[in-house]
């Protein structure tokens, strides 16, 4: 044992690395992607790790890995879940033989998704076990229980840290080296009766699934990181029931306090019913404080109802906790002090600060997205156009003065979305932008559905060779794997036109004139199209010096502004160059009437 | 004993290495640290903080409104963002320059930085400021930025470490060619 300063993304991969850990494989996604990057650092040649190309992908090759005896991780986002749910639900009555968890990680807030969904309802509703951890720590050790329980009990289970869980950092207790379990996948063993999904088998599999998760619930009533933690007043009558990282805000909210008694959730489901009924034993009302779903509310209404309890159960149910976003512990505070009766200490006075600055997410300075976004909206000028986005960076061209993100819905709907339109409103101009990686993640039946049923759109693919927005990683076009390998891309091109597509054209956006020039001839042609607009992330490259304005020239027409670069500032009223921030993308000086702006220009 | 640190800029600042540093000072002093940060969508151009807790009896790196030790702002409007994190008598070290966000330049709105540093001079009783990008650039590299406030807060005695100790932390983390002009950046006055 040492310690260590570990993100808690990092220390469920170390985790899962100490408990024998075979195979990992996953799709980025915030806040879940440092898991598998993780992993793949700490790789000593005895781990196979890849970026799948979808979520669902990577379910299947997770559980073929498991079917072998192996233990195996998937990792994903929340809504990564909701592409893996076709294996997922399947899989729950398969079951697997290696220990198999899927790392899941939910988003309250959101802070960097499209929903507020709770993976720990997903848990419920696929029947599968689920671990919610409430500290760095705690993910770390609860990894390695998570693929005792799976291996133990033959199934798949859930292991669902929040942002806060897996972007935060501490000092934490790690196993050494020689401490580490060694798992020995035997192979997969050929057995038709257990391992091919029938109707007679999934009746037989639902009747162990529900007698199992029955066990479980005595199982994890004994299970120590589900806890009670008497009142600090016996006579108290009140208690508060938590979870995850609300767990931690509860107990810094009661720092000196007189805390009521405290019931603590590891495993959401199956719900440890044994414990909860003895916490809610003698007590009169509960608090839930919780993140998403209310989902201990929910159950410990029911365990009163079953057991004749005559306790109040508050939550976000009765509106006493918000029912959106995440919690802080302020909020977690306030929910507690308006709970006990509690007055709250008063925020010191202070005066009204200064109006701020705002500063939203922007495309970065050279970003060739900028200059794709702007091809085709001078192309389109004029004409009623509609324009899908999908999910990446690229999402952020919806921005004044951009504005060409018309629809964002998730990974790999605006190609369908578009068509849905023209279908409607045969006379728009029907675009669709896709991102190179969620092309191949999620894009490419849409493609296939556009020809086959003779749709009339242009796909745009927004080819910057990284899946940028997670922290560039690789994908099947970029020709690199997790594994250390350089391999024969995959071609968009080749793919576009292996499904059909007749017009499949490549252009740099940064070639402003011809990317403009393209746009206009591709999108005036009948049926399926495809543009492929290919430039490097401008993170990934060594930017050129910056541009200059000549003041002399510049006349102040503010075109350039139109670009939304942030290495366009004004000041003084007049646009100036930010050199720290500007790559020389050379798209400003193209914009330019009046020729003001120079390349790599010195003053 | 617990120190609560905040620090906040913008992205790109390196805000981030600065509080691992002191994140790697406190593991070298076997104290207990955590941590938090903005990662992921929010970092592009955006109002970027880090959350750091040193000491015993942790529970979660996010601590309460008044309840940090020190504030090391990299921008000013962005420290008045997160001055409420500051607790009574708490001090703040600020960077002066002040960085234009996109939108300004858009609506032609005309930040400059100095009601900013008006309103923390009023509000903030210990209040150490510094221009830190004309220092880095007096030291050579726009890159040291983060050293020069790092060292400018270490001197205020409130962290309990010293110069020599994050130096220790960067020979771990730093690339070696860079030492030398960061030890100078760390003790910039
Ligand atoms: S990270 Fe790359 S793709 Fe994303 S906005 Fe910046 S330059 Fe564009
Ligand atoms: S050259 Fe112009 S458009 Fe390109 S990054 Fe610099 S300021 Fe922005």
């Amino acid at each position: 044992m040492h310690q260590e300063f570990l993100m808690g993304n990092a220390a469920i991969a170390r985790g899962a690395i100490a408990a024998g850990l075979n195979l990992v494989c996953g799709y980025p996604g915030t806040p879940s992607t440092e898991v598998l990057e993780t992993a793949a650092k700490n790789n000593d040649g005895g781990l196979y790790v890849e970026w799948s190309v979808n979520e669902k992908a990577a379910m299947e090759l997770g559980a073929g890995a498991a079917y072998s005896g192996a233990r195996s991780m998937v990792t994903m986002k929340q809504v990564g879940l909701n592409v893996a749910s076709d294996p997922l639900m399947s899989l729950a009555y398969i079951g697997v033989r290696g220990g198999m968890v899927i790392l899941v990680a939910d988003d309250p807030g959101p802070i960097s998704s499209q929903t507020e969904q709770d993976t720990r309802s997903f848990a419920a509703f696929s029947k599968l076990p689920c671990f919610d951890p409430s500290s760095v720590q705690e993910a770390y050790d609860m990894i390695q229980d998570a693929f005792a329980y799976s291996e133990q009990y033959h199934t798949p289970v859930l292991f669902r840290p929040t942002t806060r869980i897996c972007h935060g950092y501490a000092s934490i207790t790690v196993k050494d080296p020689e401490e580490y379990y060694i798992n020995k996948p035997e192979g997969f063993k050929k057995d038709s009766s257990r391992w091919v999904i029938f109707p007679r088998l999934s009746y037989q599999a639902h009747i162990n699934i529900e007698a199992r998760n029955v066990e479980l619930q005595q199982v994890f009533s004994q299970y120590a990181h589900n806890r009670i933690t008497p009142a600090a007043d016996a006579e108290c009558r009140k208690g508060i029931a938590t979870h995850g990282v609300s767990a931690a805000y509860t107990a810094e909210a009661l720092q000196g306090k007189d805390a009521p008694r405290l019931l603590q959730i590891a495993t959401p489901f199956p719900f440890p019913e044994q414990l909860a009924v003895e916490f809610l034993r003698g007590l009169d009302e509960v608090l839930c404080i919780e993140e998403l779903d209310p989902v201990i509310e929910r159950e410990l209404t029911y365990l009163c109802g079953k057991h004749h309890l005559n306790v109040r159960i508050r939550g976000k149910l009765t509106h006493d906790v918000k029912n959106a976003g995440e919690n802080t512990v302020a909020s977690v505070s306030e929910n507690i002090a308006a709970f006990m009766g509690w007055t709250l200490p008063e925020a010191p006075v202070t005066d009204t600060p200064p109006a701020l600055p705002v500063r939203p997410p922007v495309l970065c300075a050279g970003c060739p997205h900028r200059a794709s976004f702007y091809a085709v909206k001078q192309a389109m000028k004029g004409k009623k156009t509609v324009f899908c986005g999908d999910i990446g960076c690229y999402t952020l061209g919806n921005a004044m003065p951009l504005d060409m993100v018309d629809t964002c819905l998730c990974m790999g709907a605006g190609v369908n979305i578009t068509q849905g339109i023209g279908r409607i409103e045969p006379d728009t101009t029907c675009f669709a932008f896709v991102g190179d990686s969620t092309f191949f993640a999620s894009a490419i039946t849409g493609a296939v559905n556009a020809v086959y049923n003779q749709a009339n759109m242009t796909l745009i693919v927004l080819d910057n060779s990284t899946t940028a927005m997670t922290g560039h990683q690789p994908h099947p076009g970029t020709g690199r794997t997790m594994m250390g390998q350089v391999v024969d891309k995959v071609s968009i091109e080749a793919v576009l036109k292996g499904v059909g597509v007749k017009t499949v054209e490549t252009v740099n956006p940064l070639e402003l004139e011809k990317a403009i020039h393209t746009v206009q001839r591709v999108a005036a042609e009948d049926g399926v199209k495809a543009i492929i607009f290919r430039s490097p992330c401008a993170v990934l490259i060594k930017p050129d010096a910056p541009s200059f304005i000549n003041k002399e020239s510049c006349l102040n027409c503010k075109r350039c502004l139109q670009l939304g670069c942030p290495g366009i500032i004004l000041r003084d009223g007049k646009p100036e160059i930010e050199r720290s921030l500007c790559t020389g993308c050379g798209l400003c000086a193209q914009v330019c009437t009046f020729k003001a702006i120079s390349l790599g220009g010195e003053n | 004993m617990q120190t609560n640190i905040l620090v906040c800029g913008v992205g790109g600042q390196g805000i981030v290495l600065t509080s691992k540093l002191i994140a790697a000072a406190a593991m070298a002093h076997q104290i207990p640290v955590m941590s938090a940060e903005t990662i992921g969508m929010a970092q592009k151009g955006g109002s970027v903080f880090s959350f750091l807790r040193l000491g015993d009896d942790l529970h979660c790196p996010m601590f309460p409104e008044h309840a940090a030790d020190i504030i090391i702002g990299f921008e000013p409007a962005e420290a008045v963002r997160m001055l409420s994190y500051l607790k009574e008598g708490g001090s703040m070290v600020l960077n002066t320059y002040a960085i234009m966000p996109v939108t300004a330049a858009l609506s032609g709105g005309s930040y400059h930085g100095e009601e900013m540093v008006t309103y923390l001079e009023k509000n903030v009783q210990h209040l150490v400021k510094i221009d830190g990008n004309a220092a880095a650039r007096k030291l050579g590299s726009p890159k040291v930025l983060n050293m020069i406030m790092l060292g400018l807060a270490i001197r205020q005695n409130v962290i309990p470490f010293t110069i020599e100790d994050i130096e220790e932390a960067m020979r771990r983390t730093v690339k070696p060619q860079f030492a030398e002009l960061n030890s100078r950046a760390l003790r910039y006055e």
